[in-house]
């Protein structure tokens, strides 16, 4: 796959996007063709999303092209986990000087391939471009392509500079390389008719083990993980799956929408945060593949979860009744840590919904009620003025807006990227829980808001 | 004396190197009121400023004037343009630090004529200082961008804004000392400089002054940029300091720079960790102010040496394998090899005149894959938060040192200058080798533990 224009029309305008449902063919909504703005763009870029997307695959190296700027500040700081090989925490770039830029980097591409595969025999290699390599028209393919026949690995060229767009366009960079060069290349050894994959889970602080025990127990099978904790081998044998299982973000729908296209896997969108959501994403599952039986046993695992769940809690969901929070993500995760705070009974007054499609802001909208604000754009000021008007309690949000919180003493609970506990599943709830009574009845709150005692009057 | 080697391979692994716009921004970032801004597309930002707030755990000012394909090709004038206007009404800054990227630089942008033609567009926007610097991705490493920061500081602010509002004629400060701080110094150490120079009677105008802005401390209200810093003022009156003093060895183009620009004498002091170079620097304050050292410093000289005495047990003969940058690494070493441990390995990310001079064998400009080969067989290891997964392969304890280290707190007031802050870091590191001792003492089996760098 090339860059093109065309190309990149087509992810932004994916045709199962929520974002253009609304729409005709060619009025794109604007949170996808969004251009990120001169002095207020907050956002991380195609590349990142590129390599959140693919990064997790983890018995595969990760090859950055370009200068220091974009691996340097970024490697191995990616939150998820692996369950044995650990070489996608390894950083790899070709680190181009002066001299590359101008007179080309595909040999010392081409060289750094070699050496990787030379030294550390990864499964595959991925070899992502960047804004200067793109600039300077370095032929990734060629060089791709030409180093795969020389080491007999697969080393996959992943379009990514990041001036082509935000970190969800290069997420589903990501996913076309992998559609590309990667799926349906090679077979399992066995199949079941209770094989799905999993699209778009990251295992971001070991999230995905919370929620693989419960499959197996139901005796589904997880044939790839794409990505979290994935295996090279795993997601080239993808292409036999009787099912795609969407997790809570659009970031990957082409790669779900494409399989269905080409090798006739349906898909479902599921989300793994608080009860509801969980419980529905085990049943559409039975429900999708599976015979009456797998639908009762389902049952039975969530009738028992519920129970176990529902004790644990006790304790949690008086301290944690009525408090108010304000929600700040990316957006795409908006309505399902929304519907786990109302599990623990909280009361969200306001979220973001910048990059949430249509069919997202209505599902906000009733899970909200009618107090409920939705802000479309966000800086720290705008958050810190929600906060005050609605007088919440606390914020969630990603981590970048950690210190806007607590500098203004208010708690805080990181939910994205670079957090360390997992809250997805039975399990994660009450991980949520925990951690959210932790920030909110905190010692340090009163302390911090104290006037020294020369200062009372 | 040393010999520089750089490994011939085409692939950096797991680098030690950051980029210069990272290090330019540090340097921005001490001032007060800034908004440091990358010329270049969101990603460079967005990566820099995860970085910075898992180091500093403080939210950080950086824009992006938001390069896309279509920019890229057209030019970046209207993004430069369009990101100052955009951050002057969002949020109100009084310097703006323009930092050019790899996409630009490689682009050509020429950021003079860029800002030539948006100052004549906008001459109501010219009493906001705009301090560009050149700070390409494909060249050098987060000392040297840090450095030509200062320099742009120092060679624009004083005189560009003297002009500007005209207030050129400060009165002449007999007291008043430039202090030039390197990348090798975290706010801590801003910190305890300044206290040392200010007991000397001297009035220093610091340049970047870390310790009003990254240092951790609760302020009243929301800003969007830095709520301290070296001031629009100090930079202004700098043209009335009688000497500079520049900290670290890659300060040194700055303070020629004000010698040339502003007719202020110099003098470079490369350390200020260890017995000697506190001394230096001490007797150095002595002449300019004259007066002698204050009471408290002769006793924390004597509280050093004291510790120097318990402390040398466990440091004689010790091998330890350094990942530091350039001036960080220099300084790192003299003080270890002053307590008789040895240098095992130098690993450093760009090129430096300080390299040569030092009394080791060889220094490599080179990734953490490299000191991971030639870290084997040391006792200690000292470098960023990224060693720590080595640390761990090899079982081989780490004292974190550099940026960035994010799984440690309070970077923004570890201190390791002066007589005191040279005493905590030898007790810091001198607790690392006892524990090493008492662990691997002869009556307990010392089985190296399984690697497990998954959790890095
Ligand atoms: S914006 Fe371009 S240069 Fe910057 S980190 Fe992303 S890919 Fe690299």
């Amino acid at each position: 796959m090339k860059l093109t224009q065309g190309k990149i029309n087509e992810l932004l305008s994916e045709s199962a996007c929520e974002h253009n449902h609304k729409k005709d063919h060619q009025g794109k909504h604007k949170s996808c063709k969004q251009q990120a703005q001169p002095g207020a763009a907050q956002g991380g870029c195609a590349f990142d999303g590129a390599m959140i997307a693919l990064v997790p695959i983890a018995d595969a190296a990760h090859l950055v092209h370009g200068p220091i700027a974009c691996a340097g500040n970024s490697w191995g700081s990616r939150g998820s986990l692996s369950s044995g090989p650990t070489i996608h925490k390894m950083g790899f770039t070709t680190d181009l000087n002066e001299n590359d830029v101008i007179f080309g980097g595909e040999k010392r591409l081409y060289k750094a391939i070699l050496e990787i595969h030379q030294r550390y025999q990864p499964a595959a290699i991925f070899v992502y471009s960047t804004c200067v390599t793109a600039l300077i028209g370095d032929d990734l393919n060629a060089v791709c392509q030409k180093a795969a026949e020389k080491t007999e690995t697969p080393v996959i060229p992943v379009h990514s500079p990041g001036f082509v767009g935000s970190k969800n366009l290069g997420n589903r960079l990501g996913g076309e390389a992998l559609l590309e060069y990667v799926v349906g290349t090679r077979e399992p050894e066995v199949t079941t008719p209770y094989d799905i994959n999993l699209i778009g889970e990251y295992n971001i602080a070991g999230e995905l083990w919370n929620v693989l025990p419960l499959f197996k127990q139901l005796g589904i099978r997880v044939l790839a993980q794409i990505t979290g904790d994935g295996r090279y081998h795993d997601i080239a044998c993808a292409h036999r799956a009787k099912l795609n299982v969407m997790i809570c973000s659009k970031a990957l729908i082409n790669m779900a929408r494409k399989m269905e296209e080409r090798y006739g896997i349906p898909y479902i969108e599921e989300s793994f945060y608080g009860v509801e959501d969980m419980n529905h994403c085990l049943r559409n599952i039975a429900k999708t593949i599976g015979d009456q039986d797998l639908q009762q046993r389902v049952e039975q695992l969530i009738a028992a979860e519920m129970d176990q769940l529902n004790q644990a809690l006790v304790p949690y969901r008086q301290r944690l009744k009525g408090k108010r929070i304000v929600l700040y993500t990316g957006g795409v995760k908006s309505w399902s840590i929304i519907s786990a705070a109302k599990d623990l009974g909280m009361e969200v007054c306001a979220t973001s919904t910048k990059k949430s499609t249509e069919e997202d802001k209505a599902r906000i909208r009733s899970l909200l009620g009618k107090d409920g604000i939705m802000m479309e754009k966000g800086n720290a000021q705008e958050l810190l003025r929600v906060i005050d008007q609605t007088k919440a309690d606390m914020l969630i949000a990603g981590g970048r807006n950690q210190y806007t919180a607590l500098k203004a003493r208010i708690p805080f609970l990181d939910i994205n990227q670079e957090r360390h506990h997992p809250y997805a599943g039975y399990q994660g709830l009450i991980e949520m829980a925990r951690e959210l009574d932790e920030a909110l009845y905190s010692p340090v709150w009163q302390q911090v808001r104290q006037l020294a005692p020369w200062e009372v009057s | 004396m040393a010999t520089i080697t750089t490994p011939t391979k085409s692939v950096a692994v797991n680098p030690l190197k950051q980029s210069q716009p990272l290090g330019a921004a540090i340097a921005f970032l001490g001032l007060k009121g800034v908004m440091p801004l990358f010329h270049g597309s969101q990603g460079c930002t967005a990566f820099a400023k995860v970085v910075l707030v898992r180091h500093f755990r403080e939210a950080i000012p950086l824009a992006t004037t938001a390069m896309t394909e279509v920019s890229t090709i057209l030019g970046g004038e209207d993004n430069v343009g369009a990101a100052i206007l955009t951050l002057v009404e969002k949020a109100q800054p009084e310097i703006i630090g323009l930092c050019t990227t790899g996409l630009t630089e490689t682009r050509g942008d020429d950021m003079e004529r860029i800002l030539k033609s948006f100052r004549e567009e906008h001459p109501e926007l010219n009493h906001l200082p705009i301090v560009s610097v050149a700070t390409p991705d494909f060249k050098g490493a987060l000392q040297d961008g840090y450095a030509a920061a200062v320099e742009s500081i120092v060679s624009t602010l004083p005189t560009i804004t003297a002009t500007i509002t005209a207030k050129s004629s400060i009165e002449p400060s007999p007291n008043q000392v430039v202090i030039l701080v390197s990348a090798a110094f975290g706010p801590g150490d801003v910190q305890e400089i300044k206290e040392i120079v200010s007991a000397f009677g001297l009035s220093p105008i610091v340049i970047p002054d870390l310790s009003l802005s990254l240092d951790g401390h609760l302020g009243d209200t929301y800003s969007a940029v830095t709520a301290g810093g070296t001031t629009l003022e100090q930079l202004q009156s700098v043209g009335n300091s009688v000497f500079t003093i520049a900290l670290g060895d890659s300060m040194r183009r700055a303070a020629e720079i004000l010698q040339k620009q502003l007719g202020i004498p110099y003098e470079v002091f490369p350390h200020l960790t260890g017995l000697r170079a506190v001394d230096e620097f001490l007797q150095a304050l002595m002449d300019l102010s004259g007066l002698s050292v204050p009471q408290p410093y002769l006793h924390q000289r004597r509280q050093l040496q004291d510790a120097m005495l318990d402390t040398h047990f466990f440091f004689g003969r010790k091998r330890v394998a350094l990942a530091l940058e350039p001036d960080l690494l220099a300084t790192i070493t003299q003080w270890l090899l002053s307590m008789g441990a040895e240098i095992h390995a130098a690993v450093t990310t760009t090129k430096s005149p300080l390299l040569q001079t030092l009394p080791i064998e060889t220094v490599v400009i080179g990734d953490l894959e490299d000191f991971e080969q030639l870290a084997v067989g040391a006792d200690l290891l000292i470098g960023n938060s990224n060693v720590a997964p080595i640390a761990r392969r090899l079982n081989i304890p780490l004292y974190r040192l550099g940026f960035p280290v994010f799984d440690r707190l309070g970077n923004g007031q570890k201190c390791t200058v002066g007589y005191r802050g040279t005493t905590q870091l030898l007790f810091e590191v001198g607790n690392l080798f006892l524990e090493q001792e008492e662990s691997h003492g002869p009556t307990i089996s010392s089985a190296p533990q399984h690697s497990n760098s998954q959790k890095a």
